[in-house]
């Protein structure tokens, strides 16, 4: 009976190693896979005349890739100024200032908020964003656009990453322990230069975190931005401009490529490089945050 | 004095109108979705398949897409749970907390956590060349699987981290085997942290479009074959949408509440769940 | 000391990471009695006590030299096994800690997992147990109830049953009242009078008066080294060093 127990657990312990072991050599096998698959156009063309080329004519074998590159960032960083502070303020609003009812009330409303398919906030970027820079926003600034736009792309993604930034810091702060707020209200300081020197100096490394995981979720999102953001194949001079991130150009041009061969090559080194700048840019921050962790 | 009162006045403004902001945004998308979809919401879009012209306007439904959805998401995620409960668990039970290759493993598993769904898509396509498989429901499986595998091996992972050592002592100390302990106390004292992993998992599968964007395919019959393309909610949804017709756009709308509560649904499932599983469990 | 001893310690040394825990402990402990560890925080009793049964496998960076002898086996040296070693000895911590299912459950767990299949024998057991803990007349009516229902001094006394439904040689305890009130506290302590019948039981006690109250032998450890051993009269009333002069005064805490 013992050795029966023991041989079991023995077996089960050497199964699930083989079976983690495996798995994570699958990932990167495929990963692999993904470069030897945007080999073809690398041979034909160097890698620095590809990214920051500006041509973009795959049936004169033409694929520069530097206006989606360019335009990913903007719409991702257009995107981060509107929500970090938005959601900064709000978190603090909550987890500092406001009754409990009106909290658990509205943590719940974001639980469900990002559970939401992008398809979903594409539609209401569709609905209300686009028409709204066509007819208030832009007329305002003096500019012209038809609302599909690196703005409508920006706020639709502010939009998506708030319950991402919202719930992870306001988790955060709630983990700074009583006794330090308490400690500095005791020295004389009010509320807010509490919060200010104290819980969100504590809370920085959360934060951080999540500005980071909202960010490579802002990065990839595809389907939510390619519906609003106009997929004109040009550098966007002003917000009203359109824009054409990665993600929509591996996403809309799939029927297409098989034609062509190095046409498939060129989508493939696309999700390639949007895989490297994401990746990089996680390991990056990490790094960061467990410098951050240390310190502290 | 006065200066520090005008600085927590003017900051306590701004975040009370960040709050009012967020919260409006979110009643906005709900309503919007709800005011144009409600209107051409009905019966026959749960109960048929598309009929011939309805991308026009005509009659039918989208039974099609609704199962499609179902089916893929319900694969995937009992795949990548069978992948990734077994994986936890070889963190948690048989190697040290702070063991360099559990460190190892889960950074990667944070890593891929952050990986793009359109990029999952294409490793998806490559996974079917090496297979030679068409666009099918199997394709859009494996994409969905590769997609929710990291998200669910880290949350499991989570949740398994948060058990109070003393219970797994406990368990050592009846003379129980690990594998014992990992599945007669750590499964049951997990349970309700599982479970909405599962649930959240399942969410993100079935409402993600970019990866079955280029791996499912799409079609106007019942899904029944795994080798064959299957027409999946959130593209039905996606294409729809792009169409000039106004009734066809009408009916994304409506498409898209049917999505939505699914996702509400699946919250509140697991929420419910959660609370009920939660009288064993050891705080 | 002229009892063959279960437990004994040869030349014991325990680190965590570069952090020497326990140095060069060689100790007996005594058949059928109560031997209480004592000593100041942190000088490694709950360190002492776990690697009786190799419970400090599973932290983190361990490393373990020299020899823990049960009935005269090295439970240190390879192929050992570890799940029979450990059911030998029960196992009570600091604060109950039910395991997550029903009170009947948490005792029939033990019993169940080293092979008893008659579902009679295994009632029978619990019910055998929760008396032998006194819990049975507090319990019997909701025994599909779960574990964490009961109060935390019912739930010492079922980990106590648990533990027991084993049928283990020696108990260990690490400060197994320490979470108890006063009167959960008597009752436990009357437990293990009764108990020191049948079993040799070991616990690491903070509060002198419980040892004085509980322990035939005592063992006396200061940063990680065992000062003094020997029977609790000897150390209470005439204790040869300097250092264990001072404890028993309060003069260490
Ligand atoms: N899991 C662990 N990892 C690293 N160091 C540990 C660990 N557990 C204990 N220690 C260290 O080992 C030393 C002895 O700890 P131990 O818990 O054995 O002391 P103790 O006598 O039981 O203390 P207390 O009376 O407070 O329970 C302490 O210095 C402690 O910091
Ligand atoms: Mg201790």
């Amino acid at each position: 009976m013992k050795n029966t127990r023991n041989l079991k657990d023995i077996i089960f312990k050497n199964l699930i190693k083989l079976l983690t072991n495996i798995s994570i050599l699958v990932l990167i096998g495929i990963f692999l896979s993904l470069i030897i698959k945007s080999a073809p156009i690398l041979k034909e063309k160097s890698i620095i005349e590809i990214l920051f080329s500006t041509k973009w004519q795959p049936f004169k074998k033409e694929f520069g890739l530097w206006t989606f590159i360019i335009s990913t960032f903007y719409v991702t960083i257009f995107s981060l100024i509107i929500s970090v502070p938005l959601c900064i303020l709000s978190s603090v609003y909550l987890s500092e200032y406001c009754n409990k009812r009106i909290k658990i009330f509205f943590l719940s409303i974001i639980d469900i908020l990002a559970g939401i398919p992008s398809v979903i906030y594409g539609i209401w970027g569709v609905i209300i964003i686009v028409p709204l820079i066509k007819n208030q926003i832009a007329p305002f600034f003096n500019a012209s656009s038809n609302g599909y736009s690196l703005l409508a792309g920006a706020i639709v993604l502010s939009v998506m990453i708030f319950p991402i930034i919202i719930q992870i810091t306001v988790q955060v702060m709630e983990n700074v322990p009583r006794e330090l707020r308490e400690a500095s209200i005791a020295i004389g300081a009010t509320k807010w230069e509490t919060i200010k020197f104290v819980v969100l100096k504590k809370a920085q490394p959360g934060i951080i975190a999540s500005i980071i995981i909202a960010t490579s979720r802002a990065l990839g999102e595809t389907i939510a931005v390619l519906m609003v953001v106009g997929n004109v194949i040009k550098i966007p001079k002003s917000v009203f401009d359109p824009a054409y991130p990665l993600p929509a150009l591996i996403a809309n041009n799939y029927g297409e490529m098989m034609s062509i061969p190095l046409y498939e090559s060129a989508i493939m080194l696309s999700a390639l490089i949007l895989l490297i700048i994401v990746l990089a840019f996680n390991v990056l921050a990490r790094i960061i945050l467990i410098r951050i962790e240390r310190k502290s | 004095m006065i200066k520090r009162k005008i600085e927590e006045i003017v900051f306590k403004i701004l975040m009370y109108s960040a709050f009012i902001t967020v919260l409006i945004s979110f009643f906005i998308i709900l309503f919007t979705i709800l005011i144009k979809g409600i209107p051409s919401l009905n019966l026959k879009m749960i109960t048929q398949t598309p009929k011939g012209g309805y991308y026009l306007g005509k009659e039918g439904g989208i039974l099609n897409a609704i199962t499609g959805s179902l089916i893929l998401a319900c694969s995937s995620t009992f795949l990548s749970m069978m992948i990734s409960f077994p994986i936890a668990v070889f963190l948690n039970v048989y190697n040290k907390k702070k063991s360099r290759y559990v460190q190892v493993i889960r950074f990667s598993f944070d890593v891929l956590t952050g990986v793009p769904s359109i990029v999952y898509g294409a490793l998806g396509l490559i996974v079917m060349y090496f297979f030679n498989l068409r666009a099918s429901l199997l394709g859009g499986t494996i994409a969905v699987t590769l997609l929710i595998l990291p998200l669910m091996c880290r949350g499991i992972d989570e949740v398994l981290q948060m058990t109070p050592k003393s219970l797994l002592e406990s368990s050592y100390a009846l003379g129980s085997t690990s594998l014992e302990t990992s599945f007669k106390i750590l499964l049951r004292q997990c349970y309700p942290g599982i479970i909405t992993t599962i649930l959240i998992s399942f969410g993100r599968g079935i409402g993600d479009a970019a990866s079955v964007l280029f791996t499912a395919g799409f079609s106007d019959n019942m899904p029944g074959n795994f080798l064959r393309p299957a027409a999946t909610l959130p593209l039905a949804i996606f294409f729809q949408l792009t169409s000039p017709i106004k009734e066809v756009q009408s009916r994304a709308y409506a498409a898209a509440i049917i999505l939505t509560m699914i996702i509400l649904f699946i919250s509140i499932m697991s929420r419910v769940i959660s609370l009920r599983f939660e009288k064993y469990k050891i705080k | 000391m002229e009892q063959k001893s279960h437990i004994e310690a040869k030349k014991l040394n325990v680190y965590y990471g570069n952090n020497h825990v326990l140095k060069n402990i060689n100790l007996q402990i005594p058949d059928k009695k109560i031997t209480a560890i004592i000593g100041p925080s942190g000088c490694g009793k709950t360190t002492l006590l776990k690697s009786f049964n190799r419970m400090i496998d599973i932290f983190d960076e361990v490393k373990v030299t020299g020899e823990v002898l049960f009935d005269n086996e090295n439970i240190y040296k390879k192929n050992i096994e570890l799940t029979h070693v450990r059911k030998k000895m029960g196992l009570l911590l600091q604060r109950p800690f039910p395991l997550p299912m029903s009170i009947f459950d948490n005792v029939a767990y033990g019993p169940k997992i080293h092979g008893l299949k008659s579902k009679k024998k295994i009632r029978e057991l619990v019910e055998f147990y929760l008396k032998e803990t006194s819990l049975w007349n507090e319990v019997k009516d909701k025994l599909q109830a779960p574990a964490t229902s009961l109060s935390i001094g019912q739930q010492q006394r079922l980990c106590l049953a648990r533990g027991l439904a084993v049928e283990p040689e020696v108990i260990l305890g690490d400060e197994p009242t320490s979470a108890l009130d006063p009167i959960a506290t008597r009752k436990i302590e009357e437990k293990f009078h009764q108990l020191k019948k049948d079993y040799t039981i070991v616990i690491v006690t903070h509060i002198l008066r419980q040892a004085k109250r509980l322990a035939d032998y005592v063992i006396f450890m200061y940063l990680g080294e065992l000062i003094e051993a020997g029977p609790a009269d000897k150390i209470f009333n005439e204790p040869e060093k300097e250092l264990t002069k001072e404890y028993i005064k309060g003069l260490i805490s």
